[in-house]
């Protein structure tokens, strides 16, 4: 029981994540979360604008159950699997982000900074979120896939254009990280 | 219920993703950074242990629910869509410190700001719905 409440390694949560596109994949579906998304805009009635989202999206209804099992999920695991670990971070992650004004790194899954509704409070705040979350809509359909569509199951079964995809998930996200990240904080 | 073991692997995801520390912003931070091999060790035996499994599949030793070949579907051939795609998205992912699964779970964590987040990839890809045919892929 205490080894279920600590974080879980790395070695374990891997392969636990191929078992959930594992389980997917042998129900006749398979693992994509960005597609909620678009599923989201068809049931929003975005087929009235483009064919793209005109779609029977009852046939998602089943993509819509692992969001809310995931919604689910994140609650049982924060309220009855923790036991308040800080995340172990390196050292220097921890000075760095110190330096760039984040205080409290690694007490909890996320930055105050960027989270609290305090910062969103603030027009940059707003900003940094309305902007984040355009990117990783428009971005992740853009490419046909996410971390789970791509890196997991489009590496897996060794398809070229996953492999393109994550390397363009990682051109943008080390120009974010460490070329405009510091100029916003 | 058909749906229920849907819930259920959902379920499962959230919790493996919330121990395993993946949906952090500090550690998608400190992978971007090259500070930490956690990510990648995530990352790298999912990926390792999917390619086991697929290959296993492949040989036809076990099928689907239905009968059928178990098989990720593919993806279309194309290179812009994939480069220029996934570098938007990677900024987003870098910014926000979750991709799409993560929004959902971090709401259940009780992170409520993250609605805004995923109002707003949801608007995001409307627009790419709008511009789909005008755009390089």
């Amino acid at each position: 029981m205490e080894l279920l409440l600590k974080p879980w390694p790395w070695y374990v949560s891997g392969p636990l994540i191929t078992l959930v596109m594992a389980l997917l994949l042998y129900f006749g579906k398979s693992f994509g979360m960005s597609s909620s998304l678009r599923t989201f805009c068809a049931i929003g009635g975005g087929g009235r604008y483009t064919k793209f989202f005109k779609f029977d999206w009852k046939a998602q209804s089943w993509n819509l159950m692992v969001v809310l099992g995931a919604i689910i999920g994140g609650f049982i695991a924060t309220h009855f699997l923790s036991d308040g670990s800080v995340i172990d971070l390196n050292e220097k992650t921890v000075m760095e982000l110190h330096t760039l004004g984040f205080k409290d790194v690694g007490e909890s899954l996320m930055p105050s900074e960027i989270f609290s509704w305090n910062a969103v409070g603030s027009l940059k705040g707003l900003l940094v979120l309305i902007f984040g979350g355009l990117l990783i809509g428009f971005g992740t359909r853009y490419a046909g896939g996410c971390t789970s569509g791509h890196a997991i199951s489009g590496l897996s079964s060794l398809q070229r254009p996953s492999l393109i995809a994550v390397i363009g998930f990682f051109i943008g996200g080390l120009i974010m990280t460490n070329f405009i990240l510091p100029l916003i904080f | 219920m058909k749906h229920l073991k849907f819930l259920l692997v959902g379920i499962f995801f959230g919790i493996v993703l919330v121990k395993s520390e993946a949906v952090s912003w500090y550690r998608i931070y400190e992978m971007f950074r090259f500070e930490s091999f956690h990510m990648y060790g995530i990352i790298g035996t999912a990926v390792l242990t999917g390619i086991v499994f697929l290959q296993i599949a492949k040989k036809g030793l076990f099928k689907n629910i239905d009968g059928t070949d178990i098989l990720v579907p593919l993806k279309d051939r194309g290179f812009v869509r994939y480069i220029v795609g996934g570098s938007l998205f990677g900024l987003g992912w870098a910014l926000i410190g979750a991709c799409p699964g993560p929004l959902y779970i971090l709401l259940g964590t009780g992170l409520y700001s993250i609605i805004i987040v995923i109002a707003t990839a949801i608007l995001g890809t409307f627009i790419y719905g709008i511009l789909k045919d005008k755009l390089p892929h």
